[in-house]
């Protein structure tokens, strides 16, 4: 029997259901058009942007929550660059995407044809792979391979270029989602020595810390650590990264660590005597100064990428696997220690050095911590949060509860601004039964302000909290310690009032400037439909501490200026 | 220490880019890099000589294996084996002192490949320190060009490094 032929186009529209994609984010154009028109009539959604870049961070912020691909449609040349930073973006943070690109027919690549870029050779070094179609024959497969690459092992993205006239040529199509890449085998299960030799090392040790990251949410690790945790009475510490995969009202749990974590968090990684790394990869703004980042302790680093391990600090227990199957490895063998005595040291720290609530200085100007700490308590604490970067970044991270995986969607290894607003929409199609709120800043949301008419055309219910200081905060703040005072282009003079902008895109808008303001007006924005902005107006000046310096060691801690 | 790698990879498109474009993003230093078929269809095998300590190395292969497109790697440094590189010299060769170059050429067993008035190209292979030597040598008789292949290794006895 022959079989039956179908065009390029049909085919991805085809893998795409078989992949159970539910949703597209994209921007269509020339190159794509063929795409685009079988797409017309196919069943599958499609969310229209405003920008590509908004694109590839809808379908990050969708991916993060459903933990599926997120998939993204953008055509050659500029709508294909447009996509670079999203990609980059999804790279360093691991999160699973398939981008398919359209490029100039196959005749004229290389001609320097109109809209012609080679996104294979300039998305090279920040996606997990990619592929340029140079026939139909091989697209089924090179699909298969897209979405399998994508959402194994380490996630990533992955981008299909495919040039114009491969839409529309024809070929049989045979899909397998299931597929094997010689080349490609990620371990899964650990190393049965080496979880013994962590059993032992847990047993023996008598000030031990866990550090999560990333690794646990995308690997759905969150129960495991729990009673990894709760039974061998160890202290939790998460990565911004690692945020909600143990409950941050949990009583083991210590924060964030390195330049804007906890006294506490900082204290115990120094102090420790054993660290049990799971799902992190030891990041400079984690670790600090490298050589006296925890110079006491044994460290186990379980990880799904063995190039993580070792690549900062020295590693003594390296377990290469999936992060959930290890810790349930481990769990299965698990004898705990005794940590009493640990842990009083701990409360004692954290008693000492709450998360500090905003300086004392201009106390009657709204501060940016009390807004954080009011979403927070008015969402129940049960709400997907996406932050865009910046001060308002590292506030959420410190002073928003995050109680589950999956709740806290920012950029961490790329600290993109103009993630967060439209990672927000994508968190809100992910998860429609959610309260989502984007935490941005003035100067991060006009970076993605356009996306106001996606939001707005698609009815997403949406709370945007403008942390407006009318700075570009961090950096002023680096300005103010680092370089006398010297605010070299970070005021953000001549922004539009956020309020009007949102009015005018047809979304509604309030202004809070004092706590009571604030407070209302997020009681309000909770109670609305569809996007709602409330712009914050706060101390200007107001720092993020506790701050470490730039490659000091972590325990070498600022508060308001004072080295405590 | 320098180090010998041998990488087998997919010969598809872009692949030799995607593993020199590791090198150079990571900050490895590529001293050369050598590129050929193998006995199996469309698998490649590179040979990359990458100087660093061994921390570095353990980096180098832990990111080559993240490629997709590769499907070994092998530190040939690590174990005995045999390394090889083939250069062409030309050089200013007179009639009276063609036969001094002669006897350099056939001291270290190279070949002489072509010869006009003015010049000689020679052949000849080894490790690192053959060519070095008669590169040295010869200086003396004005070296015109030369060109290099870059390094490949093979593991001394019956094991090897293949796709499986």
């Amino acid at each position: 029997m022959k079989k039956k032929m179908i065009k390029g186009a049909a085919m991805i529209l085809e893998a795409l259901e078989k992949e159970k994609v539910e949703l597209i984010f994209g921007f269509p154009g020339g190159a794509v058009l063929p795409l685009y028109n079988q797409l017309y009539d196919a069943p599958i959604k499609h969310l229209l942007v405003r920008h590509e870049q908004a694109a590839v961070h809808a379908a990050d912020g969708y991916a993060r929550v459903t933990g599926k691909p997120g998939v993204v449609f953008a055509t050659s040349g500029p709508g294909a660059t447009n996509l670079v930073t999203g990609i980059a973006n999804a790279y360093m943070d691991s999160v699973p995407l398939v981008l398919i690109t359209g490029q100039v027919a196959k005749s004229f690549i290389g001609t320097d044809a109109f809209q012609e870029a080679d996104i294979t050779g300039i998305t090279l070094p920040v996606t997990k792979h990619n592929y340029l179609v140079r026939n139909i024959e091989e697209l089924p497969s090179i699909l298969s391979e897209a979405f399998y690459i994508a959402s194994t092992g380490r996630r990533g993205p992955v981008l299909i270029d495919v040039p114009k006239d491969v839409f529309d040529q024809e070929a049989p199509f045979e899909y397998s989602v299931e597929c094997s890449i010689t080349g490609y085998n990620p371990t899964y299960e650990g190393h049965a020595g080496q979880i013994s030799r962590a059993v032992k090392a847990i047993r023996d040790a008598k000030k031990p810390v866990i550090f999560g990251g990333g690794g646990l949410i995308r690997s759905e690790a969150s129960e495991a650590l729990r009673e990894l945790a709760e039974r061998a009475r160890i202290p939790v510490i998460l990565s911004l990264m690692g945020l909600g995969a143990y409950p941050g009202e949990g009583e083991l749990f210590l924060g964030m660590p390195g330049m804007h974590g906890s006294v506490t968090a900082n204290y115990a990684l120094t102090e420790a005597d054993l660290i049990i790394a799971a799902g992190v990869r030891f990041d400079d703004r984690v670790t600090g100064k490298l050589d006296s980042f925890a110079s006491n302790a044994k460290i186990i680093h379980i990880d799904i990428d063995p190039a993580e391990i070792g690549k900062n600090v020295t590693i003594d227990v390296p377990i290469v696997g999936d992060v959930k199957l290890v810790l349930e490895e481990l769990l299965r063998k698990l004898r705990p220690g005794s940590t009493a005595k640990w842990l009083q040291q701990i409360e004692a720290w954290q008693n000492a050095y709450p998360m500090p609530a905003g300086s004392p200085d201009r106390s009657d100007l709204l501060k940016p911590q009390y807004v954080i700490r009011e979403l927070s308590r008015l969402s129940e604490r049960d709400a997907i949060v996406a932050t865009d970067v910046g001060q308002h970044q590292m506030w959420a991270a410190q002073h928003f509860i995050v109680n589950g995986p999956r709740n806290f969607i920012t950029s961490g290894g790329l600290g993109t601004m103009g993630y967060g607003f439209p990672a927000a929409i994508g968190a809100k199609l992910a998860a429609p039964g959610k309260r989502v709120i984007c935490i941005t800043g003035d100067g991060s949301f006009q970076m993605n302000i356009q996306e106001l008419a996606t939001a707005v055309h698609n009815n997403i219910d949406l709370t945007i909290a403008v942390i407006n200081n009318n700075y570009l905060g961090m950096v002023r703040q680096w300005q103010e310690i680092f370089y006398e005072k010297r605010y070299s282009h970070t005021s953000m003079e001549g922004s539009p009032d956020f309020v009007k902008i949102a009015e005018a895109f047809g979304a509604k808008g309030l202004r809070a400037a004092t706590d009571r303001e604030a407070t209302e007006a997020i009681k309000q924005a909770f109670g609305e439909h569809g996007p709602f902005l409330i712009d914050f107006t706060v101390d200007p000046e107001e720092n993020v501490y506790p701050m470490v310096a730039p490659n000091h060691p972590i325990n070498d801690i600022l508060i308001g200026g004072e080295r405590i | 220490m320098k180090h010998v790698l041998a990488v087998i990879v997919e010969n598809k498109p872009g692949a030799l880019t995607r593993v020199s474009g590791l090198f150079s993003r990571r900050g490895f230093n590529i001293e050369n890099i050598a590129v050929g078929e193998t006995i199996t269809p469309g698998i490649s095998r590179m040979t990359i000589t990458v100087e660093g300590d061994e921390k570095l190395i353990e980096q180098v292969i832990k990111q080559l294996h993240k490629l997709i497109n590769v499907i070994k790697v092998n530190n040939l440094s690590s174990e005995p084996s045999v390394m090889r590189e083939l250069m062409l010299i030309k050089v200013k060769a007179e009639v009276g002192n063609r036969s001094d170059i002669q006897q350099i050429v056939e001291t270290f067993r190279g070949k002489v490949v072509d010869v006009s008035p003015d010049s000689m190209v020679i052949e000849v292979t080894g490790d690192e320190g053959k060519m070095e030597a008669i590169k040295m040598l010869l200086e003396h008789f004005g070296i015109l060009e030369i060109v290099r292949t870059g390094k490949v290794a093979l593991l001394r006895g019956p094991k090897v490094t293949r796709e499986n």
